[in-house]
Order: C-alpha cells, then sequence, then structure tokens
C-alpha cells in the first residue's frame, strides 16, 4: 500500500475542509458579489480591492494576521473566548475560516462576472412580469448565473485543497485535525520519504489537472445569454 | 436596488376620475431632462414618437415604474401608481404593465412556454383575463412553445414578447420601439399581430417609434416628444395635419385617411377607394379588397400638388376637389405646406413658395389635389 493511514487522514480532511469551505464560501460570496456587481457606490472599488488582497498578498501573510486575531489576545480570539468556544488556533475550525478569506476572491470573482454579464435586462423583464426582487433573483439570476456557480465553486474547491501556507500558519501540523494534503507532502519530503511524496504529489497534480479540464471544457459549452 | 430585499407597500389607491391616462414626469440629468405632462384616451394606441434622445423610452420607463422620478404623477384607468406630493411609488413589479422591450429580453433559460408562463402563473387566477392558448393563437406562436428564445429568429422572439407581456393581464401594454431591431421582412412579420392587439384588446397601449409609418399605421393617438418635453399631443389625424408644427416628420409631413373599398379594376389592377364625406375617390395599384372594407392609407405631402384647374390630360390618376385650409410658410424655406379639406378628410400638400405665389393661393380657396402616390397602411 503506497499510502499510510496518515496520508488518508490527510486526504480526506483536505475533501473535508475545502467541500466546507466551498459551501460557506458559496453562501458568503454570493451577496458580496451581487452588491459589487449592482452597486454603483464609492465603495465598490476598496471592497473589491480588500477582496482581492488574497490573490497577491503570500498565504503566511495571511496566515500571520490570521493566527493574531484568532489567538488569545486577538479580536477573533476574544469573541471565540467570550462564547466559550476557547481559540481557534490550530483547530480544524480555524483551518475553516482561514481557507474562507484565502480562496474568496476564487469565489467572488467568477459570481460578479457572471452578474454582470447577466446586466439589468432579465431582471426588468421580470420586474415587468410581476416578480419581487427575491423572485426575480431566483427564478432568472440564479438559473443564468449557473455557469458561474459551477465555475466559481470549483475554483473555490481546488484553491482550498491547494492550500499551505495559511494552514502551516494557523493550523500546524496536527494529525487527523489540521494535517492536509499539502503539509503531509511537506512532511513526508523533510523526512525524506520521497516515494510518499510522490504518491501524494502526483495525486494532486492529477486532481487539479482533472478539475481544470473539467472547468475548460464547460465553459466552451456554456450557452451565452441573448 | 442593491439587495433585493422586499419591501413593504401599501396596497394600490384607486383615484376617481375619467378613465383615462394621466401622467407627469419629471427628471433632471446632466445632460439629459425629461418633462412632460400627458393625457392619454384610456383604450386605444398613443404612440410616443420622437427622434432617439427625445425622451421616448425615459417616458416609457417611468410609466413602467422601472425608473421612478422624484418627481412624477401616475393614473391609468383610475389606479394610482404615483403620486410624488402624497409620497406614494408604487414598484414596477407591482404595477399591472407589460412591457415588450424593443431587444425582447425573454428569459435564455426557460423555453418559450415557460417563459410565457412565468408572468401568468404570477397573478392570482382571479385576476388573469387571457389565457396561455389565447395569446398563443393572437400571435400565431403555437408552433415554438418548446424552443428556447435562443434558436428564435428576431421577429419570433418579439411575437413571444408581446405574448408574454399580455399574458401578465397587464392594466397597461408599454410597446419600446418593438420593431426598431428587426429587418424589413421581419417588420411586415410582427405588424399585422401588432393591429391585432390594437383592435381585439381592451386596454391602453403606449407604443414607442421613431417610424413616422409604424406610428400612422397602429396608432390612435400621437404625441411628440422633443428634447424631453412635449411638443404636441392630440388624436392622430389631427396631430398630423397641424400644419403650425415644426414638423417632426419635416420633409416626410403625410396625412392619414380613412377610406372604404368600393371597386376594383382587373385590367389595370387598380382598387378604388371611396373618401368619407366626399364624392371624390381614389385609386391605387392594389390586389382586390372586400367592398365596403374599411382601409387606412397614407398621402405624403410631397406627393400632393395643386392646380386651379382639373388638369385634363395628366398622367396623375387622382383628382381631387378641395378647399385650402391653411398653410405654414416658413421664410428660408423654398417650400410650403398647404393644407386642404377634401370631403371629411384633410391633405398636406407641399408645394414649392414661388408655386404657392404665383397661384395665389387664398384660404377657403377652391382647386384640386393632384395625388401622384397613396399608399395603403392598413386593410382592418
Amino acid at each position: 500500500m503506497p499510502l499510510s493511514k496518515a496520508d488518508f487522514a490527510a486526504v480526506l480532511l483536505t475533501l473535508e475542509l475545502a467541500s466546507l469551505t466551498t459551501v460557506l464560501l458559496l453562501l458568503i460570496g454570493t451577496p458580496i458579489a451581487w452588491w459589487l456587481a449592482r452597486t454603483n457606490s464609492r465603495w465598490k472599488q476598496p471592497l473589491g480591492a480588500i477582496v482581492a488582497l488574497p490573490l497577491v498578498l503570500p498565504p503566511t501573510v495571511i496566515g500571520f494576521y490570521l493566527l493574531i486575531s484568532m489567538g488569545p489576545h486577538g479580536v477573533i480570539g476574544q469573541l471565540t473566548q467570550s462564547l466559550g468556544l476557547g481559540t481557534l488556533t490550530f483547530t480544524f475550525a480555524g483551518l475553516v475560516i482561514g481557507s474562507v478569506f484565502y480562496s474568496l476572491p476564487f469565489v467572488v470573482q467568477p459570481l460578479q462576472n457572471a452578474f454582470e454579464s447577466i446586466g439589468r435586462g432579465p431582471l426588468e423583464a421580470a420586474a415587468t412580469l410581476r416578480a419581487g426582487p427575491w423572485d426575480a433573483f431566483f427564478s432568472v439570476v440564479l438559473p443564468l448565473a449557473k455557469p458561474g456557480f459551477v465555475t466559481a465553486a470549483i475554483l473555490g474547491f481546488a484553491h482550498t485543497v491547494g492550500e499551505f501556507g495559511v494552514v502551516l500558519m494557523i493550523g500546524g501540523n496536527i494529525p487527523g485535525k489540521t494535517q492536509v494534503a499539502s503539509v503531509q507532502i511537506y512532511n513526508h519530503v523533510e523526512s525524506l520519504e520521497y516515494a510518499q511524496a510522490h504518491w501524494l504529489a502526483g495525486g494532486m497534480v492529477l486532481f487539479s489537472f482533472i478539475v481544470l479540464l473539467a472547468l475548460y471544457s464547460g465553459r466552451s459549452r456554456t450557452r451565452v445569454w441573448q | 436596488m442593491i439587495w433585493p430585499f422586499a419591501r413593504r407597500t401599501p396596497a394600490i389607491r384607486t383615484v376617481s376620475g375619467p378613465g383615462e391616462i394621466q401622467a407627469r414626469f419629471k427628471v433632471a440629468h446632466p445632460g439629459f431632462s425629461l418633462d412632460v405632462e400627458l393625457s392619454l384616451p384610456g383604450r386605444g394606441v398613443s404612440a410616443l414618437f420622437g427622434h432617439s434622445g427625445s425622451g421616448k423610452t425615459s417616458c416609457l420607463r417611468c410609466f413602467a415604474g422601472l425608473d421612478q422620478p422624484a418627481n412624477g404623477y401616475l393614473q391609468v384607468n383610475g389606479e394610482l401608481w404615483q403620486d410624488s406630493a402624497q409620497g406614494i411609488c408604487v414598484p414596477a413589479h407591482q404595477r399591472a404593465v407589460g412591457y415588450v422591450f424593443q431587444d425582447a429580453r425573454l428569459f435564455a433559460h426557460l423555453t418559450v412556454r415557460r417563459n410565457l408562463e412565468y408572468g401568468l402563473k404570477r397573478i392570482p387566477a382571479a385576476q388573469r383575463r387571457i389565457a396561455l392558448e389565447q395569446a398563443v393563437e393572437l400571435l400565431g406562436i403555437e408552433h415554438l412553445l418548446q424552443r428556447l428564445p435562443g434558436n428564435l429568429s428576431g421577429g419570433e422572439q418579439q411575437r413571444v414578447g408581446i405574448a408574454r407581456a399580455l399574458l401578465s393581464s397587464p392594466r397597461l401594454l408599454l410597446l419600446d420601439e418593438p420593431l426598431a431591431a428587426l429587418d424589413l421582412k421581419r417588420k411586415q412579420e410582427v405588424l399585422p399581430y401588432l393591429e391585432r392587439l390594437h383592435t381585439e384588446l381592451e386596454i391602453p397601449l403606449v407604443y414607442v417609434s421613431h417610424s413616422p409609418d409604424e406610428v400612422a399605421r397602429l396608432a390612435d393617438h400621437l404625441v411628440l416628444l422633443e428634447d424631453g418635453k412635449v411638443s404636441a399631443s392630440g388624436p392622430l389625424k389631427e396631430t398630423l395635419l397641424r400644419a403650425d408644427l415644426p414638423f417632426v416628420f419635416e420633409d416626410d409631413a403625410e396625412a392619414v385617411v380613412d377610406g372604404v373599398v368600393s371597386g376594383h379594376d382587373p385590367a389595370y389592377g387598380l382598387l378604388a377607394l371611396q373618401l368619407p364625406g366626399s364624392s371624390a375617390g381614389l385609386q391605387l395599384p392594389h390586389a382586390p379588397l372586400a367592398l365596403g372594407q374599411p382601409v387606412r392609407i397614407k398621402i405624403k405631402a410631397r406627393d400632393v400638388s395643386l392646380s386651379l384647374q382639373r388638369a385634363a390630360d395628366s398622367s396623375v390618376l387622382n383628382l381631387l376637389p378641395a378647399r385650402v385650409v391653411d398653410w405654414i410658410n416658413v421664410a428660408e424655406q423654398a417650400h410650403v405646406l398647404v393644407r386642404v379639406q377634401v370631403g371629411g378628410e384633410q391633405l398636406l400638400a407641399r408645394i414649392t413658395r414661388y408655386s404657392f405665389d404665383r397661384l395665389q393661393i387664398q384660404r377657403e380657396q377652391t382647386l384640386w389635389a393632384q395625388v401622384k402616390s397613396v399608399s395603403l397602411l392598413s386593410a382592418n
């Protein structure tokens, strides 16, 4: 058996983390993307820039600030302690929060593009057909933005799977709790277990390739709004 | 609207008064302003006519509530939709309007049938005044029901768009240049359906257009818009004939006349029409139509010339006894637009100022109008 028990646990944990993060990101990212796509507010550009920050910052920077704020003296830390939850550093919940920040632009930007390309036209048509704003959002915007949601979910999931720096900073390397696949590869290389590292690393390459292939072939079949 | 929070709004109020449309919209943006006050008939087709940028579409969007001017009033056949003085503005989705967009705006993810049902499903069954089958039949789209909008021609999309708007049982149907994006062939395909709407619907239609032909063919009431202001508003025929207007139709000044088919000459392929209140008739090349059928025709001012005597040997087919009503004589222009009475109808004649002076045209003078060309607008 090329993969050890710890390797399997790491892979499973990675998938768990990525799935949960993706679901949360779609819930959080949709209103943010909707707001960014529709607003004329002067806060549009600053908020857009903040959402895009993880694209350019080294993950260690995000991890560092999250570590500080989730620690016993940080803002989030104080809050979670007052709620009786303890601190989130070196926990799975902490990893989820970190991943949400880290992968946010990969979900918000495809959604924002999808909403912007739909434009006001279909919403106005829906309004003249007696659909209230919520009704129009669910009956017209969501179905028309479906390709955007698929892209956002795939990118959010895949990017979270590939996370390393943030995990190491706030999650450490606790087997079964915060030890994800990318960290496990690092462990194997540290201990010169190249064969083990190959299996995990090769698996990640294959996984990423399949995800991107699905994304690109799906994109070329997407119907364009007329 | 940023995020679609539903807003609670009070029930629509009714106001007493004549069953008609009263509207006042005031919008001021840098580079564009709209300041209109309209009183339109409570049924039939009212056309908003003007050049692009004259405020036609803005006006229509205010009717629908898609734009909500801070200063506005709108009452449609007794329903109050906006009164900024009382702080009332019914949101678009609570107004019983049908809106036909220039670009159809069908929902690309739904079949034609589901598009039609979209508005239908959203009004209580008791308020539905037209069945799906009726609308489908009225617009001739039975064969399209299972198709997706992306596979339809422009003309087909527009017909589906009209049926979809009708199925929301509107109390006011708004059409924003529904033919503008179509080529001539598609226009001819959709126009007969628009005429059917006119004759078969009890509700008022407001039709935005910059095509004099469409307006002349469809409208009962004409509103001329210029730079966001109303320059004329009144019954179609009267308004077209108002020679005092700085004419929007300019070189295309024309008169619209209603006549009745009185015969057909198969040897020469000529259709004979009788004008109301006149012994005079008109002939035009056209296929035969049923005797007694009412038709609407258009006579361009440039196709009408005037002569003091009946020309006995002219190639012009139509010579009508006419009486001069009035004229517009624009000093710097070479032409004069003369309004003449022919039986119960009026025509415009565009003649040179030179000829006008030479013929010494006077009010109440009787003369002959030679009509070089007549076009049939519609046969109802």
